[in-house]
């Protein structure tokens, strides 16, 4: 049992090859998408598990990824019906139950991440689809004593000639039919549905209030927990008074769990009420001392010795820097975030006899579901996690340690009632698992033509991998994600000296993916180091890329695809000025120019062009979609976002202080999409990188000014 | 306390300083209106009291008195409200958590101001956080909406 609390044996015996196989996913995507054709051939999916069809005709399309927003139920539906041919007026979507059916085909655990859902699941919906249509024609050639050949599916009907069968009539038989062992896709030049827009299929249930989130969770006897946690990181009870809590009217228990005291009420009210009469005192434990001042102080002394860790070296970085015609140097602060979902967090848990039922919104059911094994001593498989709406994720909801799940857990267990668990926004803001601090000093040689020719990165930073059932994916002492986007960066690539060194202090405070992981720092320090570059090589920014990336087509390919869009190079509106940014993450290329004023100091984004060559999309709509989300989630954290600490208490408690983007600050946003026949790669967060970078490129032509610390102040 | 929800009458037996918002989702089980701050500071819980838009997580039932209440699950009691069918023409939700208080406040919008311009969209929208960003097609569903119920308002 690690400090973070789950045990390694469990989380093992949950799933039989999650570290090897979450090693090559979230971190090296670019293996993950190779694994494809280089692999021995799977066999195929059971259809059942993915597919129901009612005798009524209705088709139930069940999901192995969890909806959060990016955008799976349409998606994934899309690509099975490119191979079966649905009415989809009779189409239901579900997610699906835990089970190691619905493992992620890279990762090997049930979850959703890492911008995979589409490029994971690619080929085993289609083949889910082909699959079926195979089946259901067969029958019906049977059934009619036809050839095969004479067979045609369409819109929900097997059609031969005039006769014409549902797939519901036609799905019994099917299903008693012996399965192929093969399938044969359609080729992409007879798509119809991939690569064409479709609208979101879940969107009458979300306009109508009928769409049900993890909080709308209701049944007889469930009861709502809200749990008193330390305010300190580390902190634990030294001493409670439940008494004044019991008084208040609703209140029905107050049990004491490992993250804190729990309040189990009748409803939200009365357990808020319940909460705030609690009498405890806490032991700050390590956390009471933590200061954002004092820590970016310490990062920085840290940054001045040797790295722990050689993430990438190459040459001899010393006498490159000694022999270059210009050295620029720069150091970069960046802070802690949260991930502040719209939905705060919550999980509901009924435990009875064999049996512990939860019910949430969750990117990491396999998981969870070792862990309420592990608290209630049941086998995983008698742990049944029906997932819900998530009302937002970003990462969120997929902590290696599964806190809000096991809290949960903890607290039905202890109280021996059916309870929800509620964290209210307070909790959350305050609640941790942030988005790490980071400092980045950054020493760049260039030749009297501009060109890099020694690159020196340090970063200091969070590991959140290390001492989590994830610290498999640390490679040789290195944390990749703490450094992707740097050491794996088209520019260093050609840069014959360079090296890149981490230092990965240890900290009391929790810390996580956040949407775009590592290239949520690295792609605002690259960015803006090459604007510097270009400007010390007297250079246009587009035009010192375009030479920096000459090797790296699908760079250029956005870059040349939003430049053009944004007319780069033509003047821009009176009193606006562009900046340009573009960085691969998740396996796809995302270029970004913003044009921003500024007014007494005020920055304001006025209209944003993204490019983004994500291989094949398969629903541009969805990736239009996901790229204004991007801008807009990166924008919250460049123009407001910072959790900072003052004597271990986080400063910022609601959205007051904790401000994310309002729609009066919304610029117009044009996503463009380079047209594509590699296999699908990713989208949810590739956008969030480029876009603080593109801003600060823009404030510095406006202004003059390098804003080297986000948020970004001109003050 | 008496609580007209919707069109219809209820009975509750709650303390007056419980917000409406707990109300309607844990005594009501009308879950569609969202918690999202607990201090008017996000729009998740926007519902109409009376004729206005109210955010609900910080209105003391005590304080609603005779108006009458209205919630998503109220919003249109035949088919789509014009708002609501709006944002599924834009394709505006994602995750989906804020849009029964955006929708609520653009139809709340919609009925005072028939024709807004985007500085009238900005000024009862901002209010209302989306996590998710979809500002952009929230504008746009409202102007087409207003398009449709222009006549009839």
């Amino acid at each position: 049992m690690s400090a973070t609390g789950i045990s390694r044996r469990t989380f093992l015996r949950a799933s039989a090859e999650a570290a090897g196989a979450l090693t090559i996913a979230f971190y090296a995507g670019p293996l993950a998408a190779q694994e494809g054709p280089a692999a021995a051939p799977k066999p195929l999916p059971d259809p059942n598990a993915f597919l129901r069809i009612a005798p009524d005709g209705t088709v139930t399309v069940v999901l192995s990824h969890a909806e959060m927003g990016q955008g799976m139920w349409t998606g994934l539906v899309m690509l099975l019906a490119e191979e079966l041919d649905l009415d989809w007026s009779k189409l239901q979507v579900e997610h699906a139950p835990v089970a190691a059916v619905y493992a992620h085909p890279f990762f090997g655990i049930q979850m959703t991440g890492g911008s995979t859902s589409i490029a994971s699941e690619f080929d085993r919906y289609r083949q889910v689809g082909a699959l079926a249509r195979t089946l259901l024609v067969q029958a019906a050639a049977q059934k009619w004593g036809v050839p095969v050949a004479d067979c045609r599916a369409v819109k929900g009907e097997v059609i031969a000639g005039s006769r014409r069968a549902s797939y519901g009539e036609l799905a019994a038989a099917a299903a008693a039919l012996p399965r192929p062992a093969t399938v044969t896709l359609k080729p992409r030049s007879s798509w119809t549905v991939i690569g064409t827009p479709h609208k979101r299929l879940d969107s009458r249930a979300k306009v109508t209030g009928q769409a049900g989130f993890g909080m709308d969770v209701h049944f007889p006897g469930l009861h709502t927990a809200l749990v008193a946690r330390s305010p300190y990181f580390g902190g634990k009870v030294k001493r409670v008074d439940g008494a004044p809590a019991l008084k208040v009217p609703g209140v029905r228990a107050v049990v004491q769990v490992p993250s804190g005291v729990a309040v189990v009420a009748d409803n939200f009210w009365a357990a808020k009420l319940g909460r705030a009469a609690l009498d405890v005192e806490w032991d700050p434990g390590d956390g009471g001392a933590i200061d954002t001042t004092e820590l970016a102080r310490s990062y920085r002394a840290l940054a001045g010795q040797p790295g722990a860790v050689k993430a990438k070296a190459a040459g001899d970085i010393a006498a490159a820097m000694k022999t270059a015609a210009h050295v620029v140097e720069a150091e970069y602060d960046l802070p802690y975030l949260a991930h502040a979902p719209m939905e705060p967090l919550n999980c509901t848990v009924r435990i009875t006899a064999g049996k512990c039922e939860i019910w949430t919104g969750t990117q990491l059911q396999t998981v969870d579901q070792g862990t309420a094994a592990e608290i209630t001593g049941l086998k995983p498989e008698q742990v049944e996690i029906h997932t819900q709406f998530l009302g937002g994720g970003f990462g969120r909801r997929a902590t290696p340690t599964s806190d809000f799940v096991r809290e949960a857990v903890q607290v039905a267990k202890a109280a021996n009632l059916p309870v929800k668990t509620v964290w209210t926004r307070e909790d959350d803001i305050h609640g941790g698992y942030y988005r790490p601090q980071f400092f980045h000093k950054v020493k760049v040689g260039l030749d009297a033509q501009g060109a890099p020719v020694a690159w020196q990165h340090m970063l200091v930073g969070q590991s959140f991998l290390i001492g989590t059932p994830f610290e498999g994916m640390v490679k040789n002492g290195v944390d990749p994600t703490a450094v992707e986007g740097v050491f794996d960066s088209a520019y260093l690539a050609d840069v014959p000296n360079h090296l890149v060194e981490h230092h990965a202090p240890r900290s009391p405070v929790t810390t996580l993916w956040w949407r775009s992981v590592g290239h949520s720092h690295t792609g605002f320090v690259m960015e803006t180091m090459i604007d510097e570059l270009a400007k010390a090589a007297g250079q246009d920014p587009l035009a010192y890329r375009r030479v920096r990336l000459a090797k790296h087509a699908r760079h250029l390919g956005a870059l040349e695809l939003a430049t053009a869009k944004a007319g780069w190079g033509t003047p821009p509106p009176r009193g606006r000025f562009r900046g340009l940014a573009v960085h691969e993450s998740f396996n796809s290329y995302v270029a970004q120019v913003a044009e921003v004023s500024v007014d007494a100091g005020r920055i304001r984004v006025h209209r944003v062009v993204c490019a983004i060559d994500c291989g094949t999309a398969v629903n541009p709509a969805g990736v239009a979609a996901q790229l204004e989300s991007a801008v807009v989630f990166g924008l919250s954290a460049a123009l407001h976002g910072e959790i900072t600490f003052r004597e271990g208490r986080v400063q910022q408690s609601n959205f007051h202080d904790y401000p994310p983007l309002r729609l009066h600050e919304m610029p117009v946003v044009e996503v463009h999409i380079v047209p594509s026949t590699e296999k699908p790669s990713g989208v949810g967060e590739p956008g969030v990188p480029p876009i603080a970078p593109a801003v600060a490129n823009a404030v510095f032509a406006a202004t003059g000014k390098r804003l080297r610390r986000l948020p970004l102040r001109l003050a | 306390m008496r609580l007209r929800v919707n069109g219809q009458d209820h009975d509750v037996d709650v303390p007056e300083d419980m917000p409406l918002l707990w109300v309607l989702r844990d005594v009501l089980s009308l879950t569609g209106t969202k918690f999202g701050c607990g201090m008017a500071q996000c729009g998740a819980c926007t519902v109409h009291v009376g004729d206005g838009p109210a955010r609900s997580c910080v209105l003391p039932i005590g304080a609603v008195g005779d108006r009458a209440v209205t919630t998503i699950e109220g919003l249109s009691s035949g088919g789509l409200h014009p708002v609501q069918q709006a944002w599924i023409d834009e394709d505006v939700v994602q995750c989906g958590y804020c849009q029964p208080g955006q929708v609520m406040a653009a139809a709340a919008l919609l009925k005072a101001k028939p024709r807004p311009t985007d500085a009238d969209i900005d000024a009862a929208l901002s209010a209302n956080l989306c996590r998710c960003g979809t500002y952009q097609r929230i504008r746009a569903a409202v102007h087409r909406a207003a398009g449709q119920t222009g006549g009839r308002s």
